[in-house]
């Protein structure tokens, strides 16, 4: 019962601050938007029993990836409102049918692979944080070892691509 | 009782949040945050289904998942700011430079 609760108010507060995200009219109250949607969503993890990676969510996308969004919109220092010009061959209306039909479709195909009772998601009790962060961190650096390697050197390459994309002289 | 369902919904919600916003917004910023809100919508459904399995697999792929959002968003606001420095606008609709 509780667990419900917490989910629909949670689910509720995730897509209303979603929706406001895309259609804030300042993008600067649309980062702050995404920031309180992303801290509802680490909510979620803790709820779901992720410790560790609600703690991921908050530190690198909160604190890291919001932080260079904030950057970037003060250093594009507008002179004039971003969307004034638009391209005549834009078809936005049938954008937000299709959309629409995709979110029936996938909530169809959902919902109907459910029908049959099924095993409940865990309890946040099946497992403490100490043996989540255990868990995780086991088969991080044992079974993905290799993909592990590969991120750090994905976050190395971009990093370096960042650094020379935003250099004066290009 | 909310089952794995619940979450694929609200999942797939999200997703569709986003890609609304990718396919009608025209600041080119605002769609890269969309995109976050995908990232977020498939990172969910990970989650979940880890959580169903009591499998923690599910939350490693996330975390590699979050790593590959980090990267796309500096390189991606770093083309951004490039883009900036040359045409003076964010508004996608006026980044036709390699259309036709």
């Amino acid at each position: 019962m509780g667990e419900s609760i917490a989910f629909y108010t949670l689910a509720v507060l995730i897509l209303g601050f979603a929706i406001l995200v895309i259609t804030a009219r300042n993008t600067v109250h649309s980062v702050l938007f995404l920031v309180v949607n992303f801290l509802f969503v680490a909510a979620l993890y803790v709820l779901l029993g992720a410790q560790f990676l609600a703690v991921i969510q908050v530190i690198v996308y909160a604190g890291g990836i919001v932080v260079l969004y904030l950057f970037v919109v003060m250093l594009v220092n507008l002179k004039r409102p971003p969307e004034v010009h638009q391209d005549p061959h834009r078809r936005s209306r049938l954008a937000l049918v299709l959309a629409c039909v995709l979110l029936a479709e996938i909530g169809a195909i959902a919902v109907w692979g459910y029908v049959r009772p099924d095993v409940p998601v865990s309890p946040v009790s099946a497992a403490t944080a100490a043996q989540n962060v255990e868990q995780v961190g086991w088969l991080l650096y044992t079974h993905y070892l290799v993909p592990f390697e590969v991120a750090s050197i994905l976050l190395l390459v971009a990093m370096v691509g960042a650094i020379i994309l935003a250099r004066r002289e290009l | 009782m909310i089952t794995p369902a619940h979450y694929t919904v609200l999942s797939a919600a999200l997703f569709v949040i986003g890609m609304i916003g990718v396919l009608v917004r025209r600041n080119i910023i605002v769609i890269f945050m969309s995109i976050e809100l995908m990232l977020n919508a498939v990172n969910i459904n990970l989650v979940a289904y880890s959580s169903q399995w009591r499998d923690a697999t599910g939350q490693v792929f996330a975390i590699f998942i979050i790593c590959v959002a980090a990267a796309e968003a500096a390189v991606g606001l770093g083309i951004i700011l490039a883009f900036y420095r040359n045409k003076e606008t964010v508004n996608i609709d006026e980044m036709n430079l390699m259309r036709w």
